[in-house]
């Protein structure tokens, strides 16, 4: 998996959270949270969905990877090419 | 024996909320209901064909979409509902109606501010000071300390009128003590009666349940219904099993409660009621609900679609020493919400009341039907002195009612004292002194249907699924 596929299954997984958010323009270098109605909660879900869908695990202690967009794809592409 | 991942206690709108959650997320959870209705507090009921609400006369917290960090958004993302399909409507207009004064309020706090500038003119900045501090509070923390709102709104507002009509609607929608209100639970109230506002489905609080059901059934959870849990079975600390009425035991990895803390203490085996007893809540209440052969903008009750009354010098919240305090109270109007073409068969107004669990509870068979039948009428009278005048007669015009009292809230709830809102001390992050065994819902401090269903939502996820 690219950085770019693993920034789009974020986008899929916030898309099926938060459905009335506008997510074409979403800049990969600011944070999520600056952009987004998304609170701790929605974070929490996302977590959740990586889990649920991709057999993703994030610990609790590092939910700040996933702050914006790139920090996303740093982190959890590693994770996804260690699934194959 | 079944074995579940989550067992739920109560199929209310907190319970069914934590359960969408944990199914959806994959837990085996089950919600056990002893009565045969879900909803709890808010549910609803049909009676000779026609259908009637209890609870909440109208969903609190109406905010439009895309509102931020809004409690209805935000539900509404974590249970994946869309807000269509609760089909709301919102209010035409409320009004707090004491002797001589009326505050009109709606979904836009602007009429309340341009109301508060008319009839309280050297408050309005005052006013402003406690819009700050109850937006400055941070309600997404669990443990904040205890803080009185009434000296907090003193340091706010001179005038004890202004101060008691702002409590008023406060504390008839969600105070479980007389007279103060933790500042905490104040806040709560006041942005969500205030500075966000009231709607309702057209179908009422039965839509809102069907649609958690459908919602909590499609992610796989299980509901027992007329299955009530008679016993917590408790060793070293931890839920070992729960024992149901029928006699059939199940286990359980996490037990989540709704049935309210000193209830669900009571529950438990080895016994731990008895330090609960002291927090058992003591404010109850009655309500009539009437039923008109004609919407109610024809007899002129067009306008309002709730309104909190008082006709005392000072507003007293307390415990009623009279089997029905009719000095204060609450009048709906579901009529009243903005339907545009659509609208209810027949015209509806209800009465809530506090009321005296114990002379209620202490009534024979026949003395509880006569002494409904002898408040009701007083009941109706006490109301429409706070409304326009009318040439509507009650008794002739009246075609339908019914009456619940304490004892119908503790018979269908199992709430003791028939205690809507509750014990007095919450437990704010849901815990009890079981381990695995967890409160929800009212108990647990959020109010109203959007908060008991955050309620849900938040003890699911921190307790259940972190």
């Amino acid at each position: 998996m690219s950085k770019d596929e693993c920034k789009q299954v974020v986008l899929d997984i916030i898309a099926e959270i938060a459905p009335d958010e506008e997510l074409s323009d979403v800049k990969p270098e600011v944070a999520l949270r600056e952009q987004l109605d998304l609170d701790s909660m929605d974070f929490l879900d996302i977590v959740m969905e990586l889990r649920k869908k991709h057999g993703i695990e994030v610990p609790e202690s590092e939910y700040g990877q996933l702050v914006s967009l790139d920090s996303c794809a740093e982190y959890l592409t590693p994770k996804f090419n260690a699934l194959v | 024996m079944e074995k579940y991942d989550v067992a739920i206690l109560g199929a209310g709108m907190s319970g069914i909320a934590a359960g969408i959650r944990l199914a959806h997320f994959g837990k085996r959870v089950c919600i056990f209901e002893r009565h045969y209705a879900p909803g709890g507090l808010n549910s609803f009921y049909a009676k000779d064909g026609r259908k009637f609400d209890v609870g909440l006369h109208a969903m609190t917290n109406f905010v439009k979409p895309g509102v931020k960090g809004a409690p209805l958004n935000r539900i509404l993302k974590q249970l994946r509902i869309r807000r269509e399909d609760l089909g709301l409507h919102e209010q035409i207009g409320s009004r707090v109606a004491f002797p001589g004064r009326d505050l009109r309020f709606t979904n836009d706090v602007g009429v309340l501010e341009s109301e508060i500038a008319r009839e309280f003119p050297r408050e309005i900045d005052g006013f402003q000071k406690l819009v700050h501090a109850v937006k400055s509070f941070d309600d997404t923390e669990f443990n904040y300390p205890y803080q009185s709102a009434r000296e907090i709104a003193r340091s706010c507002i001179g005038d004890p009128l202004l101060e008691d009509m702002l409590f008023c609607p406060l504390m008839y929608y969600g105070s479980a003590t007389e007279d103060d209100m933790d500042f905490g639970q104040f806040a709560v109230m006041f942005k969500s009666i205030f500075l966000e506002g009231f709607a309702r489905p057209l179908d009422g609080i039965r839509n809102i349940i069907k649609i958690l059901l459908q919602r909590y059934k499609s992610a796989g959870g299980i509901r027992r219904m007329k299955t009530g849990v008679s016993q917590i079975r408790v060793s070293n600390e931890k839920v070992d099993r729960l024992i149901l009425d029928d006699g059939e035991e199940v286990e359980a990895d996490i037990v989540l409660s709704s049935a309210g803390l000193p209830e669900t203490l009571s529950l438990c085996s080895p016994s731990m009621g008895g330090k609960a007893e002291s927090n058992v809540g003591q404010l109850s209440f009655t309500e009539t609900i009437s039923i008109f052969d004609k919407s109610p903008d024809r007899f002129g009750w067009g306008e309002d679609t709730i309104i909190f009354f008082n006709s005392r010098d000072r507003f007293a919240y307390r415990a009623s020493e009279d089997p029905v305090d009719l000095t204060s109270g609450v009048i709906c109007i579901p009529n009243n919400f903005e339907y545009g073409d659509l609208g209810l068969p027949e015209g509806i107004v209800r009465v809530t009341c506090l009321a005296n669990y114990d002379t209620w509870k202490s009534y024979s068979e026949t003395e509880y039907t006569k002494n409904k039948e002898h408040w009701r009428p007083l009941i109706w009278d006490a109301a429409r002195r706070f409304m326009p005048d009318t040439d509507l007669s009650y008794d002739s015009d009246c075609i339908a009612h019914d009456m619940f009292t304490p004892k119908t809230v503790e018979r269908y709830t199992w709430k003791r004292r028939g205690a809507i809102y509750g014990a007095p001390q919450k437990a704010k992050d849901g815990s009890t002194p079981v381990a695995n065994l967890f409160v929800c819902g009212t108990d647990q401090g959020f109010l109203g249907i959007v908060g008991s269903m955050m309620s849900g939502i938040a003890m699911a996820n921190t307790h259940a699924l972190r």
